[in-house]
Formats: structure tokens, C-alpha cells, sequence
């Protein structure tokens, strides 16, 4: 009984917390001496779910960090430059040396696009993101050298059932016996996708695994590795079904093939649409604060977000592993090698 | 007259409210159905108590993922200015 009372403390500690720490930087309007205009909520919304060429902290003039604009085209080469060069002491766009920036893209005054590899929001959370899961795996990694065969503690003991988990709930049951070759690639999707669903619910942070060009690059590397470890059987069902008469086989052809396609394609817009529905619905209940400006709608509010945010958690994990299952069921399709009909 | 209806936008932005309606309900009645079904699987076999949660929290994340779909369809349409 006196469990379930300090397992309730805790919870109401941590949701408070979270209540407390969680105060958004809210991109208001740059106009800032009006506070009568009515807040554009879907340009707030939209500016915190897409890429951005700054990643902007908070109002004033240390809260946003200009991100260097890496860009080259036919006509001008390669060229480098911070992006605080496309804005004016207003925030306004202004061009320079010929760039500007249009509609979120930067173009060439002339018109011509350009092949943008700058470090965008999105490029530096991925950065982030990388940066911490190579240093607590291989931090993890060492103490399991330093120690064999001893006892996991510390890092070791936090990540070590969730890495068991993942193994034996999710890679060998559905690859098979072959499980070993696919470990390593489902452990970091997993990983991955776990952490930045989580570096993404942290105030101020940029909607990594929300963006549609990293879960399509995800996706498709699954569909890269489900088509090159094929063997003749999963080959031979997609263009040539064995068991069933001609004309069907026939039928069959093209439905197989767009079948190949649209499974990466679910895994690319699931997980998308949840992180970023997410993120959209979070955002929406904290902005319904600013558009009725009384207290009490941000009181209840954020007693909203909090257990929004509890669900989004759950959420974040969820997503994670129904990626990899799905991942792992698909390899485990293309590489079993069972009897003939 | 009927095309002057479909080109104002603010008849697309209710179609917009409607929709996102729609999915929440789509939404209540699939996760209702699951959690219906693994109450009374938990209710006749209680050992297997732990496993039916956890398929159940899985299920009601794809199911819910869909409907969360529709919802960023619908804030797209609300947030466009003609």
C-alpha cells in the first residue's frame, strides 16, 4: 500500500516537475512592442515543426543560433556562409552575395536553385542526437570490456534489459537463425528513433524523427537491406508466385511489386505522422494560452500538456519498437528459407 | 453559385474541423474495440494479464497513428490562407 502512495509521490513529482521546466520559447510575432495583435497560431505551430536555417532559442538577441548555410550551385560553386547574413537587424530576408532566402529555400538571385547541404536544425539535431548515442554506447561498450564477465552496473545495468529486450522480443524471433547479421543495424534504428523521439519532446528542441526526409532515409535503408539480403524464395514469390495458376501469377506481378514499395512506405509516414501529430498537439494546447490571454485557460492548459506529454512519452517508445518489429519482420520475410508448397 | 462555395476557404476550414471530428472518432471506436477485447481476454485467462497489456499498448499505437494521419491533414487545411 505504502508502495503505490510513494509510486504516486513520484509520479506527481515528476509530472510537476516537467510542468515547472517546460516553459516553451514561443517565436511571437517580431513586431515586439504591439501586444495587442492576435498571435498567428499556424505560423507558430509550422515554425516549430519544420527545418529551419536558424535554430531560434528564444526572443532577444542571444536566442537564436545562426546555423552556417553550406550551398552550391553551377554557377557560383561552393559557398559558405553563416545565415545570419540573410537577415537584417529586423528580422526581415534581406539577399546577400546573391543568395536569398525564399519560401524556407535559398535560391540564386537569378533563379536557379542551388544544392543546399547546410547544417539546418534538423542537420545539427542529428548531429546531437549522434554525438550522444556514440558516447553512452561506447562508454557502455568499454565497461563491458573492462569487466567480463562480471555483473552490468551503473550505464551498463540501465541499457542492458532494454538491449536484451530488443534482441529477444524483436530480432531473433522474426529474422530466425540468421539474427546475428541484423543486430547491429536494428539496435541502432532502434536507438535512434528512441532518442530522438525523446530529444524531440524537450522544449526548444528541433522535431528530428518527425521530419519526413529522415524517416523516409530510415525506411529506405530498411528497404535497401530487405532487398539485398533476398534469397530466391522471396524473389521468386514476388515476380513468379510458385502454387498458383498462370494467368493469376500474372495478376499478382504488379501487386507484388507496389507491395515491395508500400511496406517501407508504412513504416516512413507511420512514425512520421505520430511524432509529428505529437508535437502539432502539444504545441496547439500551449498556444490556446496565448489566443485567450486569461490565466486560468494556461493553468488548465498546462495541466493538458503535462499528461499529453506523459502519453507522448509512451508514445515515443512505442514508436520505436513497432519501427524495428516491423523492420525486423520484413527481413525476417525476405531471408527464411522454408519448405516448398 | 456551387463553385463560389467550393472556392471560398472557409467552407474548406469546417470541412477541416468536421474531418478532424471524423478521425477522433475513428480513432474511439478502433482503440475502444481493442481495449474491450483485451479486457475480457484478461478477464477469462488473468495469468496472461502482462502479455495482453503489452500487445494491446501496440495495437492501440497503430491504430492511433492513423487517426493522429488525418488530424495533421486537417491542421494543414485550418492553417491556409485561401
Amino acid at each position: 500500500m505504502s508502495a503505490l502512495l510513494n509510486s504516486f509521490r513520484l509520479l506527481f513529482t515528476v509530472a510537476l516537475a516537467f510542468l515547472l521546466v517546460s516553459a516553451p520559447a514561443f517565436a511571437q510575432d517580431h513586431e515586439a512592442s504591439s501586444h495587442t495583435e492576435d498571435l498567428n497560431v499556424g505560423d507558430v505551430i509550422m515554425n516549430h515543426i519544420k527545418d529551419d536555417h536558424v535554430w531560434h532559442f528564444w526572443d532577444g538577441h542571444y536566442g537564436t543560433w545562426y546555423l552556417p548555410v553550406i550551398v552550391y550551385s553551377s554557377e557560383r560553386g561552393l559557398d559558405i556562409f553563416s545565415s545570419r547574413n540573410l537577415f537584417d537587424d529586423h528580422h526581415n530576408y534581406v539577399s546577400y552575395n546573391g543568395y536569398k532566402k525564399e519560401g524556407g529555400r535559398i535560391v540564386l538571385e537569378s533563379g536557379t536553385s542551388v544544392l543546399d547541404f547546410s547544417i539546418t536544425k534538423n542537420v545539427a539535431m542529428l548531429f546531437i542526437n549522434a554525438a550522444l548515442l556514440l558516447f553512452i554506447f561506447v562508454k557502455v561498450a568499454g565497461q563491458y570490456k573492462k569487466n567480463p564477465g562480471r555483473a552490468p552496473s551503473g550505464l551498463q545495468s540501465f541499457l542492458e534489459p532494454v538491449i536484451l529486450f530488443v534482441r529477444d522480443e524483436v530480432v531473433k524471433p522474426n529474422i530466425g537463425p540468421k539474427y546475428e547479421r541484423y543486430l547491429p543495424y536494428m539496435l541502432t534504428l532502434f536507438f535512434f528513433i528512441l532518442l530522438g523521439n525523446f530529444l524531440g519532446l524537450l522544449p526548444g528542441a528541433a522535431n528530428l524523427t518527425g521530419n519526413i526526409a529522415v524517416t523516409f532515409t530510415l525506411a529506405f535503408f530498411t528497404f535497401l537491406i530487405t532487398n539485398f539480403s533476398g534469397n530466391k524464395n522471396y524473389w521468386g514469390h514476388i515476380f513468379w508466385t510458385p502454387g498458383v495458376p498462370l494467368p493469376l501469377r500474372l495478376i499478382i506481378l504488379p501487386v507484388e511489386v507496389i507491395g515491395m514499395f508500400t511496406k517501407p512506405f508504412a513504416l516512413l509516414i507511420r512514425l512520421f505522422a505520430a511524432i509529428t501529430a505529437g508535437h502539432v498537439v502539444i504545441l496547439s494546447l500551449l498556444c490556446l494560452a496565448f489566443v485567450f490571454r486569461a490565466y486560468w485557460v494556461g493553468g488548465v492548459a498546462s495541466a493538458f500538456v503535462v499528461l499529453i506529454s506523459l502519453i507522448e512519452l509512451l508514445v515515443a517508445a512505442i514508436q520505436a519498437y513497432v519501427f524495428t518489429l516491423f523492420s525486423s519482420l520484413y527481413i525476417g520475410m525476405a531471408i527464411e528459407e522454408h519448405e516448398h508448397h | 453559385m456551387l463553385f463560389a462555395l467550393l472556392v471560398d476557404i472557409s467552407y474548406a476550414i469546417m470541412g477541416a474541423g468536421l474531418g478532424a471530428g471524423l478521425a477522433a472518432i475513428g480513432a474511439g471506436v478502433g482503440i475502444g474495440r481493442i481495449g474491450g477485447s483485451a479486457m475480457e481476454a484478461m478477464a477469462r485467462q488473468p495469468e496472461l494479464a502482462n502479455k495482453l497489456q503489452g500487445s494491446m499498448l501496440i495495437i492501440a499505437a497503430l491504430v492511433e497513428v492513423i487517426a493522429l494521419f488525418a488530424i495533421v491533414i486537417c491542421f494543414l487545411i485550418s492553417i491556409r490562407e485561401a
